[in-house]
């Protein structure tokens, strides 16, 4: 329990996807201008992270990784599939986004409504076959870490993307310098924000 | 045929994303995979090397293909073309540059989802012949490989005083050799990646050159 903790803390504050890798910047910038649309589109990358990282990590585990296929006989026992597994993971995510997106508008209309137009657009997003790289790098030992990592990560760019969607709504009564107006100025209080952030560092529980 | 080759519009093609097309300052694109590799300006190079590789050959293969895809399917299409692409670019680099591959580790496989290329291959290729896909692939990802350079260049320098692992600033600049100067190792931490981009922008902004139409609002 305690490394699950760890492992989800880790994922929120010290290897924050924004801060400490910039996975899933360009949706980040695109999207942050108000609070609510922020909200919208962290709710829906925690979402998909939340279903395709232990999919995948399924997928590496009992297919793609040295020795996974030995559960077929021990002529398979030696195989190693994992040049095949970016091709899987982005399939996954790309297959999975599409069939969650048809599943919410089906049963929650509410939900499709406020998250509808973003899922979509979440099948490009980097932080989500960042998450299944990062996975496979890490070798988590069983699928509730793996699952207990991809929640840490999803938390963490929420909280960034709305953190950064508050800013800019305040910021917008600034007198910021004009070239620097829109993107330049929200790299920076990006890197800010990345900075205090890095306060959290060697935080374990 | 020379001089339809590189007529003006195509020469415009090229060079509108150096500069104020250019992906990552004024697009927005590819921004994911590209800062956090640029702590070193080796890293720099071998990323921007494979994405231009890869750029390159999707912008045109989509191209080649861009009357037989189904527009229906053609995000998966794009989505397949770019991964084996990248897939060979990953085996080659480990099998050449083992070691910066281990460095990159997960942001070669991320270029599968860097927006520049699926931007582009949207935008462009589906929709241009394959010599102006070519200029345009070339363009963006030369575009987008400067900037990560210049963001590398400062980074390696004042982080750790090297510029491609050889020491620029001389020992006696230290406090070892009795010198004034210490490494920034700010410049080292991730953070850092992005107030140099946000300079960089405020910098090719302020020029007085630049189309007015392009700047934003906060």
């Amino acid at each position: 329990m305690e490394e699950l903790v760890n492992i989800f803390i880790k994922g929120v504050f010290i290897e924050n996807m924004i801060f400490a890798y910039f996975l899933g910047m360009c949706s980040y910038l695109a999207v942050s201008k108000t609070v609510e649309t922020g909200v919208g589109l962290g709710a829906a990358v925690i979402f998909v992270l939340g279903i395709t990282v232990p999919i995948n990590y399924l997928l590496e585990n009992y297919l793609l990784k040295e020795g996974a296929l030995s559960w077929l006989g021990d002529r398979f026992s030696t195989m190693d599939l994992s040049f095949l597994s970016l091709i899987m993971f982005i399939a996954v995510v790309a297959s999975m986004v599409q069939l969650v997106e048809m599943l919410v508008e089906k049963f929650s209309p509410q939900l499709y409504s406020s998250l509808g137009i973003f899922l979509p657009l979440i099948a490009v997003n980097c932080s989500i076959l960042g998450g299944a790289l990062f996975m496979q790098e890490r070798q988590y030992s069983t699928i509730v870490e793996a699952t207990s990592f991809a929640l840490g990560s999803g938390v963490g760019w929420f909280l960034a993307i709305v953190g950064i969607a508050a800013i800019r709504e305040k910021i917008r009564y600034s007198n910021v310098p004009a070239p620097l107006r829109g993107l330049g100025i929200t790299f920076i209080i990006t890197g800010l924000m990345g900075i205090g952030f890095m306060c959290f560092m060697g935080i374990s529980i | 045929m020379k001089s339809t080759l590189f007529s003006k519009k195509n020469r415009k093609l090229l060079s509108d994303p150096l500069g104020d097309q250019n992906p990552i300052t004024i697009q927005v694109l590819g921004i994911c995979s590209a800062l956090a590799i640029t702590v070193q300006l080796q890293q720099a190079l071998v990323m921007s090397m494979s994405v231009v590789f890869v750029m390159v050959c999707a912008n045109m293969i989509i191209s080649a293909l861009r009357n037989v895809i189904p527009s229906r399917i053609r995000i998966i299409v794009q989505l397949v073309v770019v991964s084996s692409l990248v897939v060979f670019v990953d085996q080659v680099l480990q099998a050449f540059l083992p070691d910066v591959q281990e460095k990159l580790s997960v942001f070669i496989g991320l270029i599968v989802s860097n927006c520049i290329i699926m931007g582009r291959l949207e935008a462009f290729a589906l929709g241009n012949k394959l010599w102006p896909s070519f200029l345009d692939a070339i363009g963006n990802a030369i575009g987008y490989g400067w900037i990560l350079l210049a963001v590398a260049f400062f980074r390696e320098l004042f982080g750790s005083g090297k510029l491609f692992g050889y020491q620029v600033f001389p020992d006696g600049w230290y406090e070892a050799g009795g010198g004034f100067y210490l490494n920034n190792n700010l410049m080292i931490l991730p953070p850092m990646a992005l107030i140099v981009v946000g300079l960089i922008i405020w910098v090719q902004r302020s020029r007085k050159s630049f189309p007015e139409d392009l700047l934003e609002e906060n």
